[in-house]
């Protein structure tokens, strides 16, 4: 394609985010050739149509979508960018699908730096390559100065199965094994910690990632999965909530097996938050037969991103679809619904 | 984490768990009512119950402040921030609490009006620094723990000249609350509520000092003992009650001595003293009028008062009809009693204010207890 | 409105703050309530305020009479006591 050509270029240093930037017209070309094109470059996109064509292999196609309204932009561990990459991929992966294409949609607040877009864009590139997926189409819209939260992001990606094997909530049975990748609670921390000035003595950062490889060497090795979900917002508390109503079954976890670092314990502590409903973007969940939760425990443990993983819980029948943990004390207690915006307990 | 961690230990509770089950004399009964919202949180959320003797039964008394806010404060502070246009400043624990037409903080919150979460009421202050030209509110609630940082932002208001700084005060006061259940008809005359003796609150005494419960102690012939905040010091506390209604005493014990002394924390008293003065009367929710509950601003410090500074419009909000709260509260009824609970007023869609404070007995038993049901369908 | 934790004094600074720090994790809050405050001391923090110190003594005496009780249990089922 014959490169276009503009009188100035984008200033990334200086320059400001303009309601012309989304009006259609030249400087929207020029935002989407010097920043996004440049940055995310691929053959498909780089043919800037208005839609992607893609060819995919086999013939189950998965898709996920999701929006990025996270604020504060940048954090310890990641930004929006990276983020709306990684939580994209998870969610196609989840199903055990191979991650191929991205479409992103931003809608940038008039003013917002170029420079800092920049930086959002660069991370989202370099996940999209860690991850081998392609961003390969994508919209921008400006809204006026004080309509937006600087940027808003729209991912929505799409993967094949690469094995003819359908998993979800409704493949559960009572009996299965549940296994958690990693450490709880330390996006969350992370995010909040910027809110309430708290500082660490090791700083805490997001597990935004891409789960890519390690649920493919998982797939591989225990095909018998049943169901695999990474717990975002709400945390292990939404996510076991809402297998157990779509499996129709009762879950049983045990509090001593649950990994979660010293200083995220310390910092819900002082928030008053369980770690428990706190936000993840790096881990996942999956459950399988009770008879293969050892090898797949070992797989997992091999892969560098569930060095942490452990065995936490199991299913059971259940009508009433209760989520309950056995403390360190033997007592039980639920593991219930969040209500609403965990907002941070004083009492 | 020091003085936290250990003070958690499984293998511990399990111990003294024992002990309180070698202890029980098999044909009698304890009923302990656990006065602090936050010792109500520790009990559920560490699974205590499944751990004490089926004779030993847990109450869960009125010392949540959320829960007690009666309906017309809430709406006071909804009516500060919508009419009076202020920016109005709130602990997160109140944000959903409704007041009249199930109205909340954070529902205005939604429909516009400029209302902030802080985590500490010094955030406030620093809020209204930050803007000169606009009223800013602290909505203060609390028993005696949280009364002193509500005191000394008056105080550095005042010596700061932050002109645009007013205080809805609606600070509590635990003594009279424990008496209140004492007096109540159900208790004193009528014996419904069998009530063989308290845990005292574990912050607020680090505040207040383990000297005022010596009045109950022996007015009401009931033990209490002082608890730290853990589980091993909730039940250790509960070893404590059950070794002196076997021996038919009522004293003053303190489990937390490690944060309690007798007298408690006189600088943060003086300065409570300084500030505020009583209320003849505060409304609670589920208790009415309880006589020398409730503090106010003292004419001195006027000018931070949000009641003198704004002209509030009385409403006369009331529960629900068929709300067991009142009794809950008081330890007369249990939630599973009340014909709403679990159906119509979940932590989602709260009636009442017992359910909307993660504290209260009804969000404590639904969110962590409802599994004991289980064991009946 | 009990929610308050044990943290140790790190740093003091200036108009009656510190620094406090429990299990790796710091926050700069208000001392103005505490007096005779040191390096080291640990004190029960609430909404951002130090409100008492923690006595070390008194905190070990505690979990030595929970210890005690663990003693007891393990010496009894030593020697073949059902309690």
């Amino acid at each position: 394609m014959k490169k276009q050509k503009f009188t100035h270029k984008l200033d990334l240093v200086n320059g400001k985010v303009e309601m012309v930037h989304g009006a259609g017209g030249k400087a929207m070309s020029q935002l989407i050739d010097q920043l996004f094109i440049d940055k995310f470059t691929n053959p498909i996109l780089n043919q800037q149509n208005d839609q992607a064509s893609l060819t995919l292999p086999g013939n189950k196609m998965v898709m996920a979508t999701d929006n990025h309204v996270i604020s504060p932009l940048f954090f310890p561990g990641g930004d929006i960018g990276s983020l709306s990459i990684h939580g994209t991929v998870n969610d196609v992966v989840m199903s055990g699908a191979r991650p191929l294409y991205i479409s992103c949609a931003f809608i940038l607040e008039e003013g917002y730096p170029l420079s800092e877009l920049a930086q959002i864009i660069d991370s989202m590139a370099a996940a999209a390559r860690e991850a081998n997926v392609s961003i390969v189409t994508g919209d921008t819209k400006v809204v006026e100065k004080g309509h937006g939260d600087g940027v808003f992001i729209n991912t929505t990606g799409i993967g094949v199965l690469t094995d003819d094997i359908a998993r979800g909530a409704d493949k559960i049975k009572a009996g299965d094994k549940i296994l958690v990748s990693g450490t709880l609670g330390d996006h969350g921390v992370a995010i909040m910690s910027l809110r309430e000035n708290l500082t660490f003595d090791t700083t805490i950062e997001s597990d935004s990632q891409s789960l890519d490889t390690l649920v493919a060497s998982m797939v591989e090795t225990v095909p018998e999965i049943s169901c695999m979900r990474d717990p975002t917002r709400g945390g292990l508390a939404a996510t076991m909530n809402e297998i157990a109503q779509q499996a129709d079954v009762g879950i049983q976890l045990y509090e001593d097996a649950i990994p979660v670092k010293e200083q995220v314990k310390s910092a819900c502590e002082f928030l008053g938050l369980d770690p428990l409903y706190v936000a993840n973007e790096g881990k996942l969940v999956a459950f399988c037969p009770a008879g293969k939760a050892k090898q797949l425990l070992e797989v997992m443990r091999a892969h560098p991103q569930g060095q942490d993983a452990a065995i936490i819980g199991e299913v059971f029948e259940d009508t009433n679809n209760f989520v309950q943990l056995e403390t360190s004390f033997g007592g039980m207690r639920m593991v219930d619904w969040i209500n609403g915006e965990q907002l941070p307990r004083i009492c | 984490m020091k003085y936290v961690d250990e003070y958690r230990d499984g293998k511990m509770a399990r111990h003294i768990a024992e002990k309180i089950r070698q202890s029980v004399k098999g044909d009698k009964s304890y009923h302990f009512m656990e006065f602090c919202g936050g010792h109500t949180h520790a009990i559920f959320r560490y699974g205590i119950p499944d751990l004490l003797p089926e004779n030993v039964k847990m109450i869960h008394g009125p010392g949540c402040p959320v829960c007690i806010l009666p309906i017309p404060r809430i709406d006071a502070a909804i009516e500060l921030a919508e009419k009076h246009q202020v920016i109005l400043c709130s602990y997160g624990d109140m944000m959903r609490v409704p007041g009249s037409r199930r109205r909340s903080l954070l529902k205005a919150k939604a429909d516009g009006a400029d209302i902030r979460m802080v985590y500490s009421c010094a955030d406030a202050l620093a809020i209204a620094r930050g803007n000169p030209d606009k009223q800013v509110v602290f909505f203060a609630i609390g028993f005696e723990t949280t009364t002193p940082p509500t005191a000394l932002i008056i105080q550095q208001a005042q010596k700061q000249q932050v002109k645009n700084f007013s205080v809805f005060c609606n600070h509590v006061l635990t003594p009279s609350a424990i008496s209140t259940i004492l007096e109540s008809p159900e208790v004193r005359d009528m014996g419904l509520v069998p009530l063989d003796g308290f845990i005292g609150p574990a912050h607020v005494s680090t505040v207040i000092g383990s000297q005022p419960y010596e009045y109950f102690a022996e007015e009401y012939q009931k033990p209490v003992v002082i608890a730290g905040f853990e589980p091993l010091d909730v039940l250790q506390a509960i070893l404590m009650l059950v070794e002196q209604v076997n021996r038919g005493k009522a004293e003053v014990e303190n489990e937390f001595t490690r944060a309690v002394t007798e007298q408690g924390n006189l600088k943060a008293k003086n300065l409570v003293a300084d500030i505020f003065e009583m209320r003849a009367e505060f409304e609670w929710r589920g208790l009415g009028l309880v006589p020398y509950s409730g503090l106010r601003i003292k004419p001195e410090y006027g000018d931070y008062d949000a009641e003198k500074r704004f002209v509030l419009t009385a409403s006369k909000g009331t529960d629900h009809k068929a709300c067991e709260c009142p009794k809950i509260l008081r330890g007369v009824k249990t939630p599973k009693d009340c014909k709403l609970f679990g159906s119509k007023c979940t932590p989602e869609n709260p009636i009442g204010s017992c359910m909307v404070s993660s504290e209260g007995a009804c969000a404590a038993y639904y969110s962590y207890g409802r599994h004991q049901q289980k064991h009946k369908s | 409105m009990c929610l308050a934790i044990p943290v140790k004094v790190e740093q003091l600074l200036s108009d009656d703050m510190a620094l406090v720090n429990i299990g790796g994790v710091k926050k700069e809050i208000s001392v103005a309530l505490i007096e005779d405050l040191a390096i080291g001391d640990y004190v029960i923090m609430h909404v951002g305020y130090a409100l008492n110190k923690i006595d070390p003594q008194e905190a070990e005496h505690t979990l030595e009479l929970f210890r005690e009780m663990g003693v007891l249990e393990q010496v009894l089922s030593d020697h073949g006591v059902t309690p």
